[in-house]
């Protein structure tokens, strides 16, 4: 029953991945040679792998501070808090790009407002900073619940012991966090690795974005798949490496008992730059993104029209509810089988999920469509293909909160209601199941999230006279018709928002 | 019981053939379908403003020309693209060259610019646009503006040039810089280029806002980005020029158009050709995307200050077919490291 759903996934994974290796074997000796041992690709690996740590380390630096304020602090406002170190997730990668380079410069909006020029991020650091102030929310949403979820007792033991409050944080608490850094650490770094829009705009290549180069605008699909290639074995490294990690954790970890509760710290006067460093982030990563789209609308009001906004809303619906539906009902069984029946076979499928998450989304996009062209013609440019590739795609991000919500679920309580006579799947509807609910509405709305937001798969996979919010905000911020773009972009922050919203309401009612 | 069963599937099978023949009819009455390579921002109210004209629903499916193309060459007679309208020869003649477009109507053909289409007659021009240098008049004074593209490498324009090597019309400047001066004169360009320190951007809009913002003082571009951003912002701090008369860097670049040998809807399809020749598509071009007529009609209105109809007139002497070898353009911007 639950072997079905999670043996399509993996077979549909697998079949891009056969299809860049057969486009890449189209290569012949000296062609192969001149593309493998491009001084350019050593480049790009260099880039794409200083960009990941980057964007790690600049996320962890704002998600750290908050989540430790909203979990641990006696901060007042710790909600708004929680909503502020959320919200973010709702910008797309290149609007916060477009806002960041739109405020510096001899004409940027500083410059024209308070007269004080400020030099245009670009390069590694824009890209850096870009990426990191709409990625940080995995890694705090992750921390937070990490933070909340643990049994304080160790740190009181640690305490009792004469350990001080810098030694209980780093000998106690940080190797606790470990699996939540991890996840959270993953789903940032793979992001990383297959963004190429706010890359393009900051100037700074890396895999995706030549990747990208290749085949958008270049025809070569040899080289960009060979490209693709290397970014996969990057990528599963970096999966390996993970896994590893994360299984030496789950060794050590000790069966919760009776737990106490959290105590919070008194902040006093270090509440000052706490709200300092909260304003901060906010201002940087909610308010610059949605004043760069107001000034948009206001700067030529003729431009501005509503009427194909509401028209693309439409679409963008239609392609991102039922993907988000899917991936959540694909990500149950996954997740179930990965954390009940934990064996080599289930977590090789669970890993498979990442792999497409991982697979450069163009490359994942085209490998269908060459493939639905030629195999299945009667899905080539329909919604369902488009749904699908989107579904699979994003699927990891809602497998990690089902497994972590798995977790907390005993299997005990499954074997209690099987021995009242529940088949196992009747036992897995009513008892697991509406445990489990809310780490899945969370997962699903951050599919609908990313969806919402894509770019490359609906380019290239998108039903004729298809067009989403997402698509028209890039086309026209493409010819610089910024005013024609910002209600596309308005409504698609405004729905985005909304839902985040709406996320963290039901995390209070449960 | 068995009998009912059997009625019922008889029922069925009525059903399912019903459902067939109608969706058959449905695809029979499907809309006519073009692959564009035009930005739907610039396009779609054209395309809507034919379907209001004609009565005849039109499918898009936007992309990059070049993705298209490709897309193209993959369904091959699968397709079920009727037109294919490009931003570029290039990407046109990739999809000739595969032996997918048909001939177009020799009406249609007496219609247009031969200097805007290829000889074979499967594609025609449908709008143009001038290559320019994009400066900023606070920086570079009008006389001190580089007459050709050598003088680009000069010590003086040391770090202040920026290009989009990876765009389009990029490409089909060099794709012509290679059809004038071959192969090893556009290398060598290319490599001065680059040990002047010539700065990549993206596209051609971000070459214009890195001038305003003082990140570059001088830019490759395409003479319409310019004139958008004038549209809305009256004081945005960057002028444009032509180089010199024939210079290469002043080359027009044509968008065009083709029909697909696999549509078998030349009908409809060649009216829309017809229609994006018309007065009303050709001023839209004009005014809306401030782009470069291909009809010499007398109602050639104005593109705001500056002289769109010079700047045409001041390209290179080179032929449509010479502009279509994209891929050795590519080989070469490869092997110098700008793709």
């Amino acid at each position: 029953m639950f072997l079905l759903p999670a043996a399509l996934v993996g077979v549909a994974t697998v079949i891009p991945l056969c299809y860049l290796v057969l486009q890449a074997l189209d290569a012949e000796g000296e062609a192969l040679r001149e593309i493998l041992w491009r001084r350019r690709n050593l480049v790009l690996f260099w880039n794409t792998l200083r960009l990941v740590v980057g964007v790690l380390v600049f996320a962890a630096i704002i998600a750290f501070p908050l989540a430790w304020l909203t979990a641990r602090s006696s901060l007042p406002g710790r909600r708004f808090i929680t909503l502020v170190a959320v919200l973010p997730l709702a910008v797309p990668g290149y609007v916060m790009a477009y806002a960041l380079l739109g405020l510096g410069g001899n004409y940027g909006a500083l410059a024209q407002w308070t007269g004080w020029t400020i030099p245009r991020p670009s390069g590694y650091w824009g890209a850096v900073f870009s990426i990191g102030l709409y990625t940080f929310p995995y890694l705090f949403l992750n921390l937070r619940s990490a933070l909340l979820g643990m049994d304080p007792a160790q740190e009181d033991a640690a305490r009792s012991l004469g350990a001080g409050p810098g030694e209980t944080f780093f000998r106690v608490t940080l190797p606790q966090l470990r699996p939540a850094i991890l996840a959270g650490s993953l789903i940032i770094g793979l992001y990383v690795l297959g963004d190429f829009g706010a890359v393009a705009l900051m100037r700074f290549e890396t895999f995706s974005q030549a990747i990208y180069t290749q085949y958008a605008l270049a025809y070569d699909a040899i080289y960009a798949s060979w490209l693709a290639l290397l970014l996969l074995v990057f990528t599963a490294t970096i999966l390996i490496m993970e896994a590893r990690l994360l299984r030496r954790t789950l060794l050590h970890k000790v069966g919760s008992g009776n737990r106490g509760k959290l105590g919070l710290v008194r902040l006093g006067t270090w509440g000052v730059p706490a709200w300092i460093f909260i304003g901060l982030v906010f201002v940087a990563s909610v308010l610059i993104p949605v004043a760069t789209i107001v000034s948009w609308l206001v700067q030529y009001p003729e431009g501005v029209h509503w009427g194909p906004a509401w028209q693309a809303l439409g679409d963008s619906l239609t392609a991102s509810v039922p993907a988000a539906l899917l991936a959540g009902a694909l990500a149950l069984p996954i997740a179930y089988l990965g954390v009940r029946y934990p064996a080599r076979r289930t977590r090789v499928l669970e890993r498979s999920a990442y792999l497409a998450y991982a697979t450069p989304p163009l490359a994942l996009a085209l490998a269908f469509t060459l493939f639905t062209d030629r195999f299945l013609p009667g899905l080539y440019q329909t919604l369902p293909l488009l749904v699908g590739v989107c579904a699979l795609r994003y699927l990891a991000e809602s497998v990690g909160p089902v497994r972590s919500a798995l977790y907390q679920a005993s299997p005990r309580l499954e074997e209690a209601a099987r021995t009242l006579g529940c088949t196992p799947f009747i036992a897995f509807f009513r008892v697991i199941f509406p445990l489990v609910f809310k780490g899945l509405a969370v997962g699903t709305a951050l599919v609908f999230l990313s969806v919402m937001k894509e770019l490359p798969i609906t380019f290239l996979l998108s039903p004729l006279g298809f067009d989403t919010l997402a698509l028209n905000v890039w086309n026209f911020a493409n010819e610089a018709m910024y005013a024609e773009a910002a209600p596309h972009a308005l409504l698609l922050l405004f729905i985005s928002l909304l839902f985040v919203g709406l996320l963290l309401f039901r995390e209070k009612s449960t | 019981m068995k009998m009912r069963s059997c009625k019922r599937s008889g029922r069925l099978v009525q059903w399912v053939l019903g459902i067939l023949l109608v969706s058959l009819a449905v695809a029979e009455a499907r809309p006519l379908t073009v692959y564009s390579g035009r930005s739907s921002a610039l396009v779609d109210p054209l395309v809507r403003q034919f379907e209001e004209q004609t009565g005849i629903e039109v499918q898009v499916r936007y992309g990059g020309s070049a993705q298209l193309a490709l897309a193209l060459r993959q369904e091959g007679a699968r397709t079920r693209a009727d037109l294919f309208w490009a931003q570029d020869a290039g990407a046109l003649s990739a999809v000739h060259r595969a032996g997918l477009f048909a001939e177009l109507p020799e009406a249609v053909l007496d219609n247009s610019e031969p200097a805007f289409r290829n000889s074979a007659g499967t594609w025609l021009g449908t709008s143009a646009r001038a290559r320019v240098m994009a400066y900023s008049p606070d920086r570079v004074a009008e006389g001190d503006l580089p007459r050709s593209l050598d003088d680009l490498v000069d010590e003086r324009w040391r770090g202040r040039v920026g290009w989009a090597p990876t765009n389009g019309s990029f490409q089909a400047f060099l794709t012509a810089l290679r059809s004038l001066r071959g192969e090893d004169g556009s290398r060598a360009w290319l490599e001065a280029m680059k040990a002047n320190r010539a700065r990549d951007y993206p596209n051609n809009s971000s070459l214009v806002q890195a001038i305003a913002a003082g990140e570059i003082d001088l830019a490759l571009t395409n003479h319409y980005y310019l004139l958008r951003f004038q549209q809305r912002d009256p004081r945005f701090p960057v002028a444009q020029a032509s180089f010199e008369q024939g210079d290469p860097g002043n080359l027009l670049i044509v968008s065009g158009i083709g029909m697909l040998e696999a549509s078998g809807r030349e009908a409809e399809g060649r009216r829309f050709i017809e229609f994006l020749l018309s007065e009303s598509a050709q001023r839209y071009f004009v005014r809306e995307t401030f782009e470069i007529p291909v009809r010499y009609d007398p109602e050639r209105a104005d593109a705001g200050d500056w002289d769109a109809e010079g700047a045409a007139g001041r390209g290179p002497e080179i032929g449509t077919d010479a502009l279509e070898d994209l891929e050795g353009t590519l080989r070469l911007l490869r092997s110098v490291d700008l793709l």
